[in-house]
């Protein structure tokens, strides 16, 4: 009995601190992403009512009557001491009302349910070739480290980091599309499709599939594969990097040596010993680079027409919409945000140090 | 004389540095039956290269030479990776210093004892496992089932110097090498692990060399002693002769040694001879 | 010669200097085998020789507008051809080297000591003012950098000085890291302890001791980032947030072609190569420097 009793009590005890330390861990990351979308708010809250000298004249513009004026002056609350104005603002975005967009007359949170889907599927579609093709590469060039098929996929790798998105965005316009007509134009469809599209997830290839239209999932595809594929080239450069360089340190592991002495074969020591403890550091360079992507797709979508937030940002830049701007970027940051705490959890699910610690 | 298990004559590692070539192994000859071979040196004497030369694992750049270098009558120069594949392990195997770092962070210590039999087996997965068992016994682990599951992180360094003997031992090698085995181990738990290891040895019939910079541990344990400087070898003798060392470089390390009956009075500092190097 | 050389790579260097020598030759013909690390200097070399002598180096005025012969291929006339206002674009190109010049300059300037400021004071200080200053450096690393950047500029308004400060607002976080690293490898050793023994200041310790010592690495990864600065500053011109007409501003070149590309190809394309080989050249330089002076991370 007092055995049983001792035994079941050292059983909860063994389990209890694990528990308790993945809710301490839950936790602080959970705290981690609450600050930073705090200093997001705030940041955001600092560029749309602070630095602009005059932020209603911003949004009415210079030649509005004084009525106007000071009915949106109240309406903002700018009268009201700034923390006022920055509690007012918290709360209204974190209810997702990020205010009207002068641009479109819609709420900014619409607008940006009917823009961000595109450039969903463009940074999906990137990072997928980014991973499929970039991992490898980086394998190949750690396993053959000084030799050729590293200085190729080093200076592959180098000139992604080098070079423009927009310009290699341009260039391939004009070879793909204008010369070798490979590939469709800007624009995610052609315009033959695109009111027969019911928009249902936003997302075009899976709306085409929906409906059953092989011709217009087809076209979907043509305008997706250049924007897809340079984007996607920059993921892989950066994919191919990292894993080169978290693989060189793990294959200088003395783990890789007992591997080795055991007789495996260098294919097993390869992906069996070093890439497991590699997929640790890979999935937060992943996340990374996905994340980068929502956000790089600005200068992508503006070159290739592409309707996502990236340009619904830079065309209501332009058109001086500083609420439609803020909005995308605390939606963007937010994603930002998200990713980076998802890299952080994945951590455990990879790495027995911490998922059994 | 019968053949030897291990025959190294004039080998020689080479890395080339910024400084130009570099040797850490200059030339050294030895050979061995199925017995207790010790390797001592101070660090950088070249004791692990020659280790790794033996299994070809230096690793690249490094460049290595001998005028032979046979393992149970084979030659080992040249070898293709496939045939260094049926050596290592099955012939020839290793246990490294730190078991914290030698085993795989994210494997279980038992997947990693069975995959070392499958190599080198056609054996099923269930047969691996329980000869993984068996061997985890062999090595005095209590709970075998239990310790199969398990994480690296989560055995201390003595179970983890027995689970990667277990390793080693499990596709029943011809010769082991044992590199500083003990030396990152607390001193109550070096003997354990030597005792295992001096049992699993004699049990098999195998050969052994020790690598160690304990001159002690080494006189005790081991049947021969080479000592190693510099990538030479400057003195070979039968571990019970080592007090009539010839070479001054073992004497001034034995003279270094403190002894519990020798109060009082300056442990002599070692000295040492450029000339040693020529 | 050859005795040079012995002197240089002696083990057992007799002064400071022979030793300090020692080492930088080690590095220098570490970097001379290396192809494209040499290529990486000559074009970095290249711009600033193009950028002093850019007066010198164009063939017309940069500004000069002769619409009779806009859009004009490249020839004997204009080597790189017109572009639609009937500018020389070669000349453009040449003088455009100083404002990309300028910016990786003026960042550089701005988020070095920046970050380098918070790094060492968090490193040094620790407890709450490390709590604080790293909290805020975590916030701005989980931001999305163009994004901000472009936010901060539709804020202050767009031009070449705002787009400098945006970008260096958002870039100095990781150098903030790096000297924090630095400074808690270098606040537990002895002679920092001697230095607090002589009863110095903080702030004497911070500049006198502990900067000096974060500069390099700061330096190195200034050099990595430099490809990544002229490549947002780029895009910031491009949207046409940057530079303002008529400033030859690459990214704002590229942007101006846009409209001719399909008939007209190198008017937008040949800014683009400017910024692709620029970047590249620090990209490769930054490689080959963190190869010699810290094989680690190779």
């Amino acid at each position: 009995m007092a055995d049983v009793v001792r035994q079941s009590t050292a059983g909860a005890a063994r389990r209890a601190p694990s528990l308790l330390r993945f809710a301490r861990r839950v936790g602080i990351v959970a705290g981690t992403v609450a600050l930073t979308f705090l200093g997001l708010l705030f940041v955001t809250f600092i560029i749309g009512r602070v630095i602009p000298i005059d932020p209603v004249l911003a949004i009415v513009g210079d030649r509005a009557l004084p009525e106007v004026y000071e009915r949106i002056k109240l309406e903002l609350g700018l009268d009201r001491p700034l923390y006022v104005q920055f509690w007012r603002y918290l709360t209204d975005v974190l209810q997702g009302q990020f205010g009207k967009s002068v641009l479109t007359g819609n709420p900014v949170i619409e607008d940006i349910r009917q823009f961000f889907p595109a450039t969903l599927e463009l940074a999906t579609i990137a990072t997928f070739l980014g991973v499929a093709l970039g991992v490898p590469a980086g394998v190949v060039a750690a396993v053959n480290a000084g030799r050729w098929p590293d200085h190729l996929i080093r200076v592959l790798a180098l000139i992604g980091y080098s070079v423009p998105v927009f310009w290699l965005g341009l260039v391939g316009l004009l070879v793909f599309y204008a010369k070798l007509d490979w590939v469709a134009g800007p624009g995610r469809i052609d315009v033959a499709y695109e009111y027969f599209i019911v928009q249902k997830t936003g997302l075009m290839l899976v709306d085409t599939l929906l409906a059953g239209d092989g011709a217009a999932f087809r076209n979907a595809i043509a305008h997706l594969a250049l924007p897809a594929g340079i984007l996607g080239y920059f993921s892989l450069a950066y994919i191919a990097r990292m894993t080169r360089s978290f693989m060189l340190e793990q294959l200088g592991q003395e783990y890789v040596t007992t591997a080795r002495v055991k007789g495996l074969s260098e294919a097993r020591v390869v992906w069996r010993h070093a890439f497991p403890n590699v997929m640790v550091p890979l999935t937060t360079v992943i996340a990374l680079s996905y994340a980068y992507l929502l956000e790089g797709a600005v200068l992508t979508e503006t070159v290739f027409a592409w309707p996502g937030i990236g340009l619904y940002i830079t065309n209501s830049l332009f058109n001086a919409d500083m609420t439609a701007v803020l909005g995308g970027t605390v939606v963007v940051g937010s994603c930002f945000i998200g990713l980076n705490m998802l890299s952080d959890l994945l951590y455990a699910v990879f790495d027995p140090r911490i998922r059994r610690s | 004389m019968p053949e030897a298990l291990l025959d190294v004559r004039d080998l020689t590692v080479t890395f080339p540095t910024p400084r130009g070539p570099f040797e850490a192994v200059r030339g050294i000859s030895f050979a061995m039956g199925r017995e207790k071979l010790g390797i001592v040196g101070e660090s950088g004497s070249g004791k692990s290269i020659t280790a790794r030369a033996i299994l070809g694992l230096v690793p690249r750049p490094g460049q290595v030479t001998a005028s032979r270098l046979a393992f149970d009558g084979g030659d080992l120069r040249g070898l293709t990776p496939k045939a260094w594949r049926a050596v290592r392990g099955r012939r020839i195997s290793m246990v490294m210093q730190d078991p914290k770092f030698s085993l795989n962070p994210v494997v279980t210590v038992g997947e990693q004892i069975a995959e070392a039999y499958r190599v080198h087996s056609r054996a099923g997965r269930s047969e691996a496992r329980a000869r993984a068992l068996a061997m985890l016994e062999a090595v005095r682990i209590r709970q075998p089932g239990h310790v199969y599951g398990l994480y690296p992180h989560e055995v201390s360094g003595g179970m983890g110097q027995r689970v990667m003997i277990a390793m080693m031992l499990i596709p029943d090698p011809d010769l082991l090498i044992a590199d500083e085995v003990t030396s990152a181990l607390d001193v109550t738990v070096q003997m354990q692990v030597l005792a295992i290891v001096d049992d699993m040895v004699g049990e098999r019939g195998m050969g052994l060399i020790f690598i160690s910079h304990d001159l002690n541990l080494v006189a005790s344990f081991c049947d021969r002693v080479l000592v190693m400087y510099a990538g030479r070898v400057v003195e070979e003798c039968r571990a019970s002769e080592l007090g009539q060392a010839r070479h001054p470089y073992t004497q001034g390390l034995l003279g270094c040694l403190p002894r519990i009956d020798d109060e009082g009075g300056r442990l002599p500092v070692l000295e040492r001879d450029p000339a040693w190097l020529a | 010669m050859t005795a040079t050389r012995a002197w240089l790579l002696s083990e057992t260097p007799t002064s400071r200097a022979q030793a300090r020598l020692g080492r930088v030759f080690l590095a220098a013909r570490q970097l001379a085998r290396n192809p494209l690390a040499l290529a990486g200097f000559a074009i970095v070399g290249a711009l600033l020789v193009v950028a002093a002598l850019a007066p010198e180096l164009e063939t017309h005025d940069p500004f000069a507008q002769d619409l009779t012969r806009r859009l004009e291929p490249p020839g004997a006339e204009h080597w790189l051809g017109t572009d639609q206002l009937g500018r020389d674009i070669l000349s453009r190109i040449v003088h455009g080297s100083r404002l990309t010049l300028m910016i990786v300059t003026l960042v550089a300037i701005i988020v070095g000591p920046l970050g380098l400021l918070i790094g060492t004071m968090a490193g040094y200080l620790g407890g709450w003012v490390d709590a604080v200053l790293m909290r805020a450096t975590d916030i701005f690393l989980a931001f999305p950098r163009l994004i901000l950047a472009l936010a901060f500029v539709a804020a202050l308004g767009p031009g070449i000085e705002n787009a400098i400060i945006a970008i260096s607002i958002t870039s100095w976080p990781p150098y903030a890291r790096i000297a924090r690293a630095e400074t808690l490898t270098l606040r537990g050793s002895d002679f920092i302890a001697a230095i607090q023994l002589q009863g110095a200041s903080v702030p004497r310790i911070l500049w006198g001791h502990i900067m000096p010592l974060c500069v390099s690495s700061v330096i190195i990864r200034l050099t990595l980032d430099m490809a990544g600065v002229i490549l947002i500053a780029a895009g910031l011109g491009f949207l046409g947030l940057g530079a303002q007409p008529p400033a030859p501003e690459w990214g704002a070149m590229v942007a101006s072609g846009r409209d001719f590309l399909l008939d007209q190809w190198w008017v937008a394309t040949i800014p683009g190569i400017a910024i692709f080989v620029v970047s590249l050249g620090f990209n490769l330089l930054g490689d080959g420097l963190r190869d010699v002076l810290d094989p680690k991370n190779a």
